[in-house]
């Protein structure tokens, strides 16, 4: 079974690649390229693989996971300007593929219990656009 | 590797009627959709692709690139066309959202290529909503369609 939890915070962004000249930058980013930086409401669906357990009849306690998410990824992330605040997004391009794998490596370690994995991380740049990583495989 | 989703909107009219059927196997059929006048939808589709995340750009797809493709390939089509008579495809089969994604995702593998000629990233699925209670999916994993 699969349980979702999804949660939103608000964060700044360039896309910008240090390694890069602000003409590669450009070209490879545009608007996005801006050094100031832009914003976007993040919205990231956090999905939980498990059965339900025998007694408490939980994959997960949602509360559980809501403070996982919350003290792990959002108290980072929210009101933040990704690039100069959140490691790895100093040497790290914040795309949502790479904000969405960097979620997977924050939460996979607190969610490997005994009846569940994290199976999924989703993250909504936008309503228009979104990121899955499931992993790799093993 | 992961799996980046893009939603696009376009509006289109169409109406539900076999030509190998009679009219009132037709109507039988298809109800009010049968409607000879046709009847819209504001469709909503997503297009899902997927591909290792490249290291210079952050990247698994140049969302700009994909909208080009959507743009040709869909959206100027489509967008406040009647289905049944300005889309070849549906001259002799039947425009329902089952038969409007298989023509949408053969023209985005057709074309795929073109935009992204290198081995990644390839074409995951197809996701569409004749409206936001009925949602038809391709998935291009088991060779569908």
């Amino acid at each position: 079974m699969l349980i979702t939890k999804r949660v939103e915070f608000s964060a700044s962004h360039a896309c910008r690649n240090p390694l890069l000249s602000d003409r590669e930058n450009q070209e490879l980013f545009g608007p996005a390229a801006n050094p100031h930086g832009h914003g976007h409401n993040y919205a990231i669906e956090v999905t939980v693989e498990g059965e339900p357990d025998a007694v408490t009849g939980m994959v997960i306690d949602l509360k559980k996971l809501k403070d996982v998410i919350n003290h792990q990824v959002v108290e980072l992330y929210d009101h933040r300007f990704l690039n100069y605040e959140v490691p790895p997004f100093d040497r790290v391009v914040p795309t949502p593929e790479n904000i969405a794998v960097d979620i997977w490596n924050r939460l996979q370690p607190q969610l490997a219990g005994a009846g569940s994995r994290l199976h999924a991380v989703r993250v909504y740049e936008t309503a228009d656009l979104y990121v899955d990583y499931f992993g790799e495989p093993a | 590797m992961t799996r980046v989703t893009r939603k696009y909107r376009f509006s289109s009219s169409h109406r539900l009627h076999a030509t190998s059927l009679s009219d009132s196997e037709n109507r039988e059929m298809y109800g009010k959709c049968d409607n000879p006048y046709g009847h819209g939808h504001n469709y909503e589709i997503e297009i899902s692709a997927r591909g290792p995340v490249d290291p210079r750009s952050g990247r698994t797809l140049d969302p700009a690139l994909l909208d080009r493709l959507v743009e040709e390939q869909v959206l100027q089509p489509f967008d406040h066309r009647n289905l049944n008579a300005e889309i070849a495809a549906f001259q002799d089969i039947v425009p329902t959202t089952e038969n409007l994604a298989r023509e949408i995702f053969r023209r985005l593998k057709t074309n795929w290529k073109s935009s992204f000629p290198g081995a990644w990233p390839v074409l995951d699925k197809i996701r569409i909503a004749e409206t936001p209670r009925n949602i038809f999916e391709i998935s291009n994993r088991n060779g569908e369609a």
